[in-house]
């Protein structure tokens, strides 16, 4: 059990990128961005391309850090694969969502424009690598830790933990120390008054999009390295992501790392009693719970 | 010498007229109150000066320059601050990170202005980093001021600055008003509390169905009464 929480937590964790990403655009433009769990995978897969593909043909050599399952290729991927998707985030909301948003389209009308954008993301993946699960180092298992209480831990999955851990550190900090994040705040707050006070809210839309769409990214590629890549990966984040921010009470970046560390913890120990393919049951189950007992979230008011 | 001057301004909303073809000007260092009935197109004549509103017809001028059809955070760069009259400030931001982004704009050290901030609203300094959603009205009315004065503009707009707030914190904020004023701050305060208003201006006009009914100094309107049975409530 105290195992099953623990790979809960590193789940929990990878959900928490994407939670948290989908909670501030929400925060800001008030849509439900469908499309962010492809944002997910599109993260893994550029991620995949550069150290299967790119990385081995400028002859950075394939080696591993330790005892983990990658080593510079990787290192160096992670960085320009967040990057990618940030800008692909963006394109995306300068080429579809800003001109409808600019003709005062509701966000129904966004939400399933988003809904367009997941398909052509997914149907990209699967015409460029098909529908098999691919590896970013196929063939190795590394030897877990054990830690007390028989917790066996792999070292991928502490660097996974180590490396959410400090990207919300940092979204903390560009949050609460720059001006930027303060004018992010600020605009998720009051979009009108920050529009009066002289803040350039379309500036502060792209560094949203930019932000959400890095952690996204982010958070594919850790799922890649930790258990595998897939196309439908990111579609089935969708419904732990959602139900996360809802959870911690949409808007809030806070509440958003909560309720996706209790979604992960949810779905691996409902493992022990069900079989593993319930687990977007498991999170379905408890998106309704939420939504008929506390639907403003444990939060409450839901403002970043 | 003029600070502000809009004529013939008629706008509104869709394809209704709110405002018609008013006109009004701003002295410098006057402070200029609006007042009239609900309704009459006073926040609406506001909106449509800053910017938020575009006039169907007439023109803005601030200073010597056009800003007819400006949009407010290109107005505010100009000079002018805007304090609307609800969801004035940012709630889940402290007082200080409120009056920051008021200076958004700014790019030069601007301590020296937050400080002058908090001599003018002394009781926000020792709650400088609690969230302004946790403040009361008349606290949340002087950081929503407070703001509007960061980027040390010329002129400032008010939009009813004394509406829900209590009795007793009306007057106060009246007075910060008149103190703002005495920095140099030419002011236009859109009010419903007539009577109180007119006693700080200079001069006032008077609005009614969109249009300006009457114009002279404050003391003149409270005196007359026939405006005053008309617009005034008796």
């Amino acid at each position: 059990m105290a195992e099953l929480i623990v790979y809960g937590v590193v789940l929990g964790s990878i959900i928490a990128l994407g939670a948290i990403g989908l909670t501030l655009v929400y925060g800001i433009l008030r849509f439900a961005n469908f499309a962010h769990g492809d944002l997910m995978t599109a993260g893994a897969y550029v991620s995949l391309f550069l150290v299967t593909g790119l990385f081995p043909w400028f002859g950075i050599p394939d080696t591993t850090f330790g005892s983990l399952s990658f080593g510079w290729r990787m290192a160096f991927a992670f960085p320009i694969a967040m990057a990618c998707v940030a800008a692909a985030s963006i394109f995306f909301d300068r080429i579809l969502y800003r001109p409808l948003r600019l003709k005062g389209s509701g966000s129904v009308i966004l939400a399933i424009s988003a809904l367009g954008a997941s398909f052509i993301i997914r149907m990209i993946v699967l015409i460029l690598w098909g529908g098999d699960y691919h590896f970013y180092r196929p063939g190795v298992l590394r030897p877990a830790i054990i830690l007390p209480l028989e917790i066996k831990i792999r070292p991928d999955q502490i660097l996974i933990l180590i490396t959410v851990l400090s990207l919300v550190v940092f979204l903390y900090l560009f949050l609460k120390r720059t001006k930027m994040g303060k004018a992010m705040r600020a605009t998720a707050d009051n979009m009108e008054l920050a529009r009066v006070s002289g803040i350039d809210t379309e500036r502060v839309i792209i560094w949203t999009w930019g932000i959400g769409g890095a952690l996204a990214g982010a958070g594919g590629i850790l799922y890649g390295i930790d258990v595998q890549l897939h196309p439908g990966m990111g579609w089935h984040f969708l419904l732990p992501l959602f139900a996360a921010t809802i959870l911690g009470g949409i808007g809030n970046m806070y509440g958003a790392l909560v309720g996706a560390l209790v979604m992960g913890v949810a779905q691996q120990v409902s493992t022990a009693y069900l079989l593993p393919t319930y687990k977007p049951a498991v999170a379905f189950i408890i998106m309704i719970l939420i939504l008929l007992v506390r639907p403003q979230g444990i939060f409450g008011g839901g403002r970043a | 010498m003029k600070v502000l001057e809009a004529k013939n301004l008629t706008s509104g909303y869709g394809e209704t007229d709110i405002l018609r073809d008013v006109s009004i000007k701003l002295e410098e260092e006057e402070i200029v109150s609006i007042i009239g009935p609900n309704g009459a197109g006073k926040s609406t004549l506001l909106k449509t000066i800053f910017g938020i509103l575009m006039p169907r017809h007439g023109a803005v001028r601030l200073r010597d320059e056009e800003i007819t059809g400006l949009s407010p955070d290109k107005i505010v760069r100009k000079g002018m601050s805007y304090v609307p009259q609800v969801d004035n400030i940012f709630p889940s931001l402290t007082i200080q990170e409120n009056l920051e982004m008021g200076a958004f704009v700014r790019t030069d050290d601007y301590r020296d202005r937050l400080d002058e901030m908090y001599d003018l609203f002394p009781m926000l300094k020792d709650r400088r980093n609690q969230k302004v959603g946790s403040l009361s009205g008349g606290q949340r009315q002087m950081v929503a001021m407070g703001r509007a004065l960061m980027l040390d503009p010329t002129v400032l707009l008010l939009d009813e600055p004394s509406a829900s707030l209590a009795p007793m914190l009306v007057g106060m904020i009246f007075e910060k008003i008149v103190d703002i004023n005495r920095t140099g701050v030419s002011i236009i305060v859109v009010e419903q509390n007539a009577r109180e208003t007119l006693k700080i201006s200079d001069r006032g006009y008077v609005l009614a169905m969109g249009r300006k009914v009457f114009e002279d100094t404050g003391k003149a309107i409270l005196e007359n009464d026939e405006v005053g049975k008309l617009y005034l409530g008796g």
